[in-house]
């Protein structure tokens, strides 16, 4: 309810309507739309190469855009990028440090040029991250140069925080203690748009999801709403064999053995399906919601079959079949893999 | 120290000794290969930018003195000055100033400098560089001995080492001049590998001491600077301490003049010394792990570092002091040298140099054409300087700091400023060297501020090359080389502008052109002043272009 409320009646911290950006042929962004509660954190997947990076440097005013509007926090980011900056912090993908400066000189460095940091915040971040201020630069690992350009943007008193995939580099401890720090964050009434690659984090820290393909968002709400677009997997054992379930409305991909019996059926029709499968007396009932792996790779599945196609239904669910029967901790690269074999073998679901 | 334990008992295992030397040197074929395709392009490149210089400028010699009597006034001046003693060596020959003593006194040891540099870079970017990105870490993990990386390091540098003294011996002694033999330019070609080879050695040992590649290449050449200094007070002295210095050993050799191979042999002793000390060096301590732990620095940032100025001060701070250390030296060694002009009073070529500046006298004419030069050195600088910000944005280091409260236009801004204010400090700290020297040597003190003013003249061509680099950041990154073509260009017409009569429009093409040739010329303020405002347009130019563009990513 709470997440509702929020995209409902709060205000917009970042809203993009229209983005365009081309770099000579290749079309970064086409048309992008988004928008970004104040106070929320908002998850931005997509794979390599869809947008983010482009879109959020849009939004820091290093690129300028060919076509669209972008608006943060009331402020246009390339006409007001400095004032803007003051009020704002970013992680890049990449953190690159100066090979002759230590951790905490090029912390102290962004802070003091971004207006100043919370000295108080930065001694319990460096803490808490496990950070060697005192190293050069040049000495530093990919997850600290990482650690520094985090407890830099943290450690600023702003009021949003612009991450691209800032925890790449870190280890699974600094991963959960990446993931407290966002959401005192948050608690602390900061917007926070956080691009990533880890579907677990954004399932666990964001509120809102925006899923960016070729340039544009195809999918955004909350992780309910977007699950309610998907299918669920159900697999139930009857006392008598579940036979006329084929018929039903949104039941795909029926399986029946014996009394076991496995489909998937779109959120709308979830409740007619249960009622019809209790008619065959239920023993055991399992469904799983469809994990956002599923819902990127709805989006994505096409890609992955080389050809072009638009994804459609068969495709996608042959996917999701794939993910639940090894139990959802299949990662989206194994799951990507193996549906790219189902389709490769003969194109038919089994 | 627990992997000097660990080393020898993992290969104490191993069956025989013959097997444990092919294990620690397994896969050195293929990286001395591999080495040899990375550096198809540079070590050429090397070797032949070594060897025109050289060859070049001994055949220009007959030119230049053409009678015995014009080669024994220069050795006068070599013989009386002390500065010529301590920039050029011991002297052998000057008795009987031959063409080859010419060779062995005033070219080998700056000559062999540039061969030891070679040295030193093959060795550590094929060694210490690859530990430093990794890529050295990959190729052991596969059937890579311990010790393979430096021996196809030290094959290689020994390879071009050898080749660089073939070279130079060939080309000296196919010149056919009048006393500089073949076997006189075997000896001068064998210093020039000897050279190599000492400093191939150091950087060998250098390489492991220190974590990082240009800390090892940092080192090992200021150990070639020190040989230098070393034999030059040795030389000046006659003390004895040149024998202290591998650059000492070379000259000792005396090529053409001596011919004596016993300081070579002892230049390759201490080599082989120094590699085997490498290698030992190398078999205690673990892959990427230098023998000492990197300093830790500043936990914090000092107040200064938080100013855009500050900032763009910390990083080009040590730059602006090298340069200005090397500008006074070069300005003082040049100007030690002004009585050397004396000895080309009759010297045909040397007039005709002197007539196209036009005027005055020698001394004079050669010293405003050494304040031109040295104007160009410190353009150098500034162009490099006002280049740093597209470095940082490549990089990726600009997006970081210029997504703060800190403007495009104010980050360009401090660093060109720090260009500009540097270049014109450079010019200062030239002219003050060039001044003082010349004034100390020829005992006339108005010479002093005569050259400094010309010095400080050049400022406002400096800021104009410095401009189109800025102008060219700005508007299209990609053609920032432009500021060196201009860079270029003006070398090309201080050299020859005058002596190939060029047309006047094509030396006005260079900014340097329209300077006043002081202390020859009568200072004139236009041309500075139109100088200076086209600076300020292309900077303006710059500033607004960059402000419109986007910023590259990493």
């Amino acid at each position: 309810m709470k997440i509702l409320i929020a995209s409902g009646f709060m205000t917009t911290a970042i809203s993009v309507s229209g983005l365009t950006k081309a770099f000579g042929r290749t079309v970064a962004l086409n048309g992008l739309n988004m928008r970004v509660a104040a106070g929320e954190v908002h998850g931005f997947l997509g794979p390599n190469g869809a947008g983010k990076t482009t879109t959020i440097r849009v939004l820091l005013g290093l690129l300028r855009a060919d076509r669209g509007e972008a608006t943060v926090l009331g402020a246009d980011p390339w006409a007001d990028a400095v004032a803007l900056h003051r009020r704002l912090a970013y992680v890049p993908g990449d953190v690159n440090l100066w090979p002759n400066l230590t951790g905490g000189e090029a912390i102290d460095l962004l802070g003091r040029l971004r207006g100043g940091l919370n000295q108080q915040r930065r001694a319990a971040l460096i803490d808490r991250f496990d950070l060697d201020p005192t190293k050069k630069g040049r000495a530093y690992s990919k997850g600290n140069r990482q650690k520094v350009a985090l407890v830099a943007a943290l450690a600023s008193d702003v009021e949003i925080l612009l991450l691209d995939e800032p925890t790449a580099g870190l280890d699974p401890l600094m991963e959960a203690v990446f993931q407290d720090v966002i959401r005192a964050a948050k608690a602390d009434g900061r917007t926070v748009l956080l691009s990533s690659h880890i579907l677990a984090q954004v399932e666990k820290l964001c509120d809102t999801i925006s899923i960016i393909r070729l340039g544009t968002i195809v999918q955004s709400g909350t992780l309910t709403e977007l699950r309610h677009l998907t299918s669920t997997s159900v697999e139930a054992v009857t006392v008598r064999p579940a036979v006329d379930l084929g018929d039903l409305p949104g039941v795909h991909r029926l399986q029946i053995e014996g009394t076991t019996v496995r489909f998937a059926v779109d959120g709308a029709h979830l409740d007619g399906a249960i009622r019809v499968l209790s008619g065959f007396e239920l023993r055991a009932l399992t469904c799983q919601p469809p994990t956002l792996e599923e819902l990127m790779l709805r989006h994505y599945g096409d890609e992955l079959t080389a050809n072009g196609i638009t994804v459609n239904d068969e495709t996608s669910e042959s996917a999701i079949s794939e993910t639940s029967e090894s139990d959802t901790a299949t990662s989206a690269a194994t799951s990507a893999a193996t549906r790219g074999d189902v389709d490769g073998e003969s194109g038919d679901p089994r | 120290m627990t992997t000097a334990a660990a080393f020898p008992t993992g290969y104490d295992r191993a069956t025989a000794p013959g097997d444990r030397i092919g294990a620690l040197l397994a896969g050195t074929g293929t990286l001395i290969r591999f080495n040899l395709r990375r550096d198809r392009i540079r070590l050429p490149l090397w070797l032949a930018g070594i060897t025109l210089t050289q060859v070049s400028g001994a055949a220009s010699y007959p030119g230049i003195y053409p009678t015995a009597a014009d080669r024994q006034s220069q050795a006068v001046v070599f013989g009386e000055n002390p500065a010529m003693k301590a920039m050029t060596g011991p002297g052998y020959g000057l008795e009987d100033y031959t063409f080859g003593a010419m060779m062995s006194n005033e070219y080998l040891s700056m000559m062999v400098i540039l061969g030891a540099l070679m040295a030193v870079f093959m060795v550590v970017r094929h060694t210490r560089a690859e530990e430093e990105t990794g890529r050295a870490e990959l190729v052991r993990s596969s059937v890579v001995g311990r010790y393979a990386h430096l021996t196809a390091a030290l094959t290689v540098t020994a390879l071009a080492s050898i080749m660089l003294g073939v070279l130079i011996a060939v080309g000296m002694g196919s010149l056919g001049i009048e006393t500089v033999d073949w076997k006189g330019s075997c000896y001068f070609g064998a210093a020039y590998t000897v050279a190599a080879l000492v400093f191939a050695a150091i950087a060998a040992v250098t390489v492991q001491i220190t974590e990082y590649g240009r800390a090892a290449s940092g080192i090992a050449g200021g150990l070639i600077g020190a040989a230098y200094v070393i034999r030059a007070i040795g030389d000046v002295a006659e003390n004895g301490l040149s024998w202290l210095s591998p650059i000492g050993w070379v000259q000792a050799s005396g090529p053409y003049v001596l011919d004596r191979a016993w300081p070579l042999l002892l230049g390759l002793a201490v080599a082989v010394v120094l590699v085997a000390c490498g290698y030992a060096l190398n078999a205690r301590r673990d892959l990427g792990a230098g023998l000492r732990v990197g300093r830790g620095g500043a936990a914090t940032a000092s107040r200064s570092l938080g100013t855009p100025l500050g900032f763009a001060w910390r990083l080009q701070r040590s730059s602006v002091l090298w340069w200005s250390l090397v500008m006074v030296l070069a300005g003082l060694s040049y100007g030690a040298a002004v009585d050397v002009m004396q000895s080309y009073e009759d010297n045909e070529m040397i007039q005709k140099m002197v007539e196209s500046i036009g005027g005055a006298s020698l001394t004079e004419a050669w010293i405003s054409m050494v304040i031109a030069l040295l104007a160009i050195v410190c353009t150098v600088f500034a162009v490099i300087a006002a280049l740093r910000p597209s470095r940082e944005e490549n990089a990726g280091r600009a997006e970081s700091v210029l997504a703060t409260g800190l403007s495009r236009t104010r980050w360009l801004a401090c660093h060109l400023g720090i260009a500009m204010a540097g270049g014109a400090l450079l010019l200062l700290l030239a002219g003050l060297g060039l001044g003082g020297g010349a004034a100390v040597i020829s005992g006339d003190s108005e010479l002093f501020w005569n050259v400094l003013g010309a010095s400080v003249a050049y400022a406002p061509a400096l800021w104009l090359t410095a401009a189109v680099a800025v102008a060219a950041y700005g508007l299209l990154p990609r053609a920032t080389g432009l500021a060196w073509a201009v860079l270029g260009y003006a070398v090309f017409i201080v050299y020859f502008g005058g002596l190939l009569q060029l047309p006047a429009w094509t030396l006005n093409l260079s900014p340097y052109h329209h300077v006043p040739m002081m202390p020859v010329a009568d200072f004139e303020p236009l041309p500075l002043v139109i100088l200076a405002v086209i600076a300020a347009g292309l900077v303006a130019v710059g500033l607004v272009g960059f402000r419109r563009r986007d910023l590259r990513g990493a």
